[in-house]
């Protein structure tokens, strides 16, 4: 056998022009589709195409020269991956308000505010970008990160700060002026101290424990952890009926706690503690009961009928279904029949309108967004960047499984935002921070490690 | 770590992999099932987002057209002088259509494969897809002479006048009538409730009793059971004679046929034009008896009756009724017992004889045009049945002429046309009033319009053959006089 020389490890290149084409192209095609949107709609380009255009793409520019100088590095397809979703999202909001109707789905309908949150979301990003050199400094703060989730999350029950909107108790703010769903960015918060309390415990949590039969069982003792976190999602369940969050914070840490680990027994585990939840849920509240019904059988007149049963369910699937392979074209199709077409159905929206294969396209690029910030985590150098991107890109994947499972009555309907797309400030402002961490740990891992000094001194080696 | 990194990836597409297999069986497979729910408000919408094309009478008139309005609903259907056309338009309801607007219900929308070429340069010149119009061949003045006359007997029933010659119906009104706007919004809620008000309206508004009910004939049957006498042999004719005695004692039966209130029939033996002129029973019981019921009903049949027909609205069929003994024979052959016949059917008697004894097959469309007015369609005149001999139809067409000039129906005389025609009064249930009918056609020598009345309760109990041509030979006239003037 002849001697082969080791490959060279391919250098990351930067990219950065092929991410500037992109991110124009992904701002071109939002564009295309307002102007589509309009001319379907109204026979003529909408007026504020100008100003959107002009905003959207100001601020995408002024994004990627943030992202240039800060973060040179970084996965070059995430910006432009996340704009074109979160532009569709804006388009699809425009469309509704846009309907000639008296559905709620067509009145609160708000582009504006959600262009606004947009902008203010990109800019969040920059900061981000521009303050967190280094996303290990978030490794000191686990359990102020910690602390901060759990405020966070029962902030909405505390009296005069929380909010009741819509019968639900999760909002903090002052009425009329602002409203904050905090749970969004305690979200954030809490994979950052999971990966933070996972790097420093997983030896105990992978290790200690004995055999039974072909699995690793952890030692009673430090279930602790899991059956908190159980607790609070419980909690969340309980206090805010918050059926998606609470499912989203669970399977997330369980999602963890396995790479972390590499113990499958967590997940077993998890499982089987979800299954109790579930169960026990589903015994002490008919909601939860009535929602399990509807996903076995939406179809049925007395379920479609019932108080919160699967009415707005089955508009979404009627919406999809009478898009059809192609669509009915934007602006050209009746998305303001679903309930909460701009929110929790806009991916049921969008399928009317675009189609499967603008389905195909959407989740396609989701599971892109989801890809890279794996494999970011996957060339990452210390755990704690490992954990963090692994989470938060599974925390994304899990949140679009849940929802758009939930409307395409894959799984029961819990009801989340459709990241980058669903109306709301609150989901928006947390996600674009999400993807500058992502972003930030790309550019950790891409970036080349220094180089060792080869020319000291000509030290010599020989060998006896 | 990177393994378990690796094997979430693999989760994390898997998830992935799994909301889009969904998708596709939602929008690729379930699609169509999912989408024709009628809880999917799209259907609705959809209904009124072509603009459908027109129904038309004698290419004129416009009995329904769809307007163009702001909103959700693009299109509306409007129907002028709704309440005159209803059993022939129908209506336009959120969730249904009946009469043409549901048998051409394709064609109208647009929808149909004729229209295939259409939708196909619609496509590429950019032109809104748009339904056929349907031409009818309806005579707008006979319909409307018609309705009126009907309408001021102020009884329940039909009229339904055919062109003999071509089968084309020239007019088809049921009385109590409604109006089609009221049944075509788009307010659900409104629609539903006039309907079921409609539906349950003991009058029957929305039941067209030309086609789609049937009555005791009464003496206008008389007219078959001649035909079917005249067919068995050759030799006879107008003047043959036949024995009339006063009751006409029944076989097997205690009951009797006598004529109508008892009244002697001429002489005792009286030519078949006496007994039609004034409509003695027993002579035509009689016939009936001698010739049996196969001949009997195998002459109605040879009219058309029993044969599966749809104007394009499916008619109902007329029978003779069901294999008795003789005394059932004798009364179905005065058009009694179980003889139920739909006034077109009677009509169809009526222009068989005027066309020489060939009936030709009833139909309401005349022609399709596409939204450019170019035909795509026309209707040919088709026989539908022989029914009898020349000879044997000139012999009736004489016999009837007599009716009209000297017989029960003088009130159907129209000056300087020779009118042919035959009355009836059909006895229904105990304490009813008899139902009134007049067939006829005319002129005798060149017809131009055959055609059946019949009113509900028309006549009076006991009042004579001539109460139920009194009620209904001027409504034909009328008709009549709107056709040939």
């Amino acid at each position: 056998m002849s001697e082969v020389a080791p490959a060279p490890v391919p250098m990351p290149a930067k990219r950065r022009m092929a991410q500037l084409v992109m991110l124009a192209f992904a701002v071109l095609i939002t564009m295309g589709a307002y102007a589509n949107v309009g001319l379907a709609m109204d026979g003529a380009i909408p007026s504020g195409m100008l100003t959107y255009g002009l905003s959207l793409g100001g601020l995408m520019l002024a994004a990627y020269l943030v992202l240039a100088k800060f973060a040179p590095w970084a996965d070059p397809l995430i910006l432009p991956l996340v704009t074109l979703v979160n532009g569709l999202g804006l388009v699809m909001i425009f469309r509704l308000s846009e309907t000639d109707s008296d559905l709620p789905s067509a009145t609160l309908a708000s582009p504006n505010t959600q262009l606004l949150w947009t902008l203010i979301g990109i800019v969040l990003f920059s900061l981000t970008l521009i303050f967190l050199r280094d996303h290990r400094a978030l490794q000191r703060l686990t359990y102020t990160a910690g602390a901060a989730g759990l405020f966070l999350l029962v902030s909405p029950l505390i009296p005069f700060l929380g909010q009741e909107i819509n019968g639900a108790r999760i909002w903090i703010g002052v009425p009329g002026v602002f409203s904050l769903q905090p749970a969004e960015f305690a979200k954030l918060a809490l994979v950052v101290f999971f990966a933070g309390y996972l790097v420093a415990k997983r030896d105990v949590l992978a290790l200690a424990g004995r055999r039974l039969l072909f699995i690793d069982l952890p030692r009673a003792r430090d279930l602790g952890p899991v059956l908190i976190t159980w607790g609070v999602s419980l909690g969340i369940l309980v206090l805010q009926k918050d059926l998606g969050s609470s499912l989203l914070l669970f399977g997330t840490f369980i999602a963890m706690l396995y790479i972390a680990t590499q113990r499958i027994s967590w997940v077993i585990i998890g499982i089987l503690l979800f299954l109790c939840g579930a169960v026990l849920a589903g015994m002490v509240f008919s909601h939860v009961q009535l929602r399990g019904a509807v996903y076995l059988d939406p179809g049925n007149p007395e379920l479609y009928n019932a108080i919160g049963g699967s009415e707005q369910l089955m508009q979404g699937l009627f919406a999809m279904a009478s898009g059809g392979v192609l669509g009915t074209g934007l602006g050209q199709g009746h998305p303001e029949l679903i309930p909460l077409a701009f929110s929790d159905f806009i991916f049921a929206a969008t399928g009317e309108e675009l189609g499967l294969t603008g389905l195909m396209a959407i989740l396609m690029i989701y599971a892109l967004i989801v890809q890279r910030g794996l494999r970011a985590s996957l060339a990452a150098r210390d755990p704690f960047t490992k954990l963090l991107s692994a989470g938060l890109s599974f925390l994304l994947a899990w949140q679009i499984f849940i929802i758009v499972g939930g409307v395409t009555n894959l799984i029961p309907l819990t009801g989340l935002v459709t990241p980058f797309m669903s109306q709301g400030g609150s989901a928006l402002l947390a996600n674009w921070i999400l993807i500058a961490l992502l972003v930030r740990m790309t550019d950790a891992a891409r970036r080349p490690p220094p180089q060792a000094i080869q020319n000291e001194g000509m030290t010599q080696v020989f060998q006896r | 770590m990177n393994r378990t990194i690796k094997r979430a990836a693999v989760a994390c597409l898997a998830m992935f992999a799994l909301l889009m297999i969904n998708v596709n069986i939602l929008q690729g497979v379930r699609a169509s099932s999912l989408s024709d729910d009628a809880r999917n408000q799209r259907n609705f919408y959809e209904r009124y987002a072509v603009q459908r094309g027109r129904i038309t009478a004698g290419g004129k008139v416009i009995l329904a057209q769809s307007k163009e309005t702001k909103g959700d609903f693009k299109f509306l259907r409007e129907y002028p002088d709704g309440r005159v056309y209803a059993h022939v338009t129908g209506f336009f309801s959120p969730e249904s259509e009946s009469a043409i607007e549901r048998s051409e219900n394709k064609l109208l929308d647009g929808s149909s494969a004729d229209l295939l070429l259409q939708r196909g340069i619609d496509l590429f010149t950019g032109e809104p897809p748009r339904g056929a119009n349907v031409d009818l061949t309806i005579h707008p003045a006979a319909q409307k002479a018609a309705y009126d006359a009907l309408r001021e007997s102020g009884k329940r029933g039909a009229v339904v006048a055919l062109d003999p010659k071509t089968g084309g119906i020239l007019a088809m009104v049921s009385l109590p009538t409604y109006d089609p706007a009221e049944l075509s919004g788009t307010n659900k809620a409104e629609v539903f409730k006039r309907y079921d008000e409609l539906a349950k309206d003991k009058s029957q508004p929305l039941l067209n009793r030309t086609i789609a009910n049937t009555y005791p004939p009464g003496s206008t049957f008389k007219v078959v059971t001649a035909a079917a006498f005249l067919e068995d042999d050759s030799s006879r004719g107008a003047d043959t004679t036949v024995p009339a005695p006063q009751v006409l004692d029944l076989p097997n039966t205690s009951a009797d046929l006598p004529n109508y209130g008892g009244a002697a029939c001429g002489s005792g033996q009286v030519t078949l034009r006496f007994a039609l002129e004034r409509s003695c029973n027993t002579p035509f019981g009689k016939i009936g008896i001698d010739l049996g019921y196969e001949a009997m009903r195998e002459q109605l049949q040879k009219f058309g009756a029993g044969e599966p027909l749809a104007v394009p609205m499916s008619v109902v069929k007329s029978d003779f009724g069901p294999k008795e003994d003789a005394a059932a024979v004798a009364q179905a052959s005065i058009g009694q017992r179980s003889n139920q016949m739909t006034p077109l059917q009677m009509a169809m008697i009526a222009a068989g004889i005027a066309n020489d004894g060939v009936v030709m097959k009833p139909h309401l469309v005349n022609k399709i045009t596409d939204s450019n007015g170019d035909t795509i369609d026309e209707t040919d005149p088709e026989e539908f049945t022989e029914a009898v001999s020349k000879e044997t139809a000139d012999e009736l067409t004489d016999m009837m002429v007599s009716v009209v000039a000297n017989g029960t129906a003088n009130r159907a005389q129209i000056s300087g046309v020779q009118v042919a025609g035959k009355t009836g009064t059909a006895e229904t249930a105990q304490g009813q009033q008899p139902h009134a009918w007049f067939i006829s056609f005319a002129p005798a020598d060149e017809p131009r319009i055959a055609l059946a009345v019949m009113v509900e309760s028309g006549a009076v109990r006991g009042g004579g053959e001539a109460t139920g041509g009194g009620t209904a030979a001027p409504i034909a006239k009328a008709v009549m006089e709107a056709v040939l003037k």
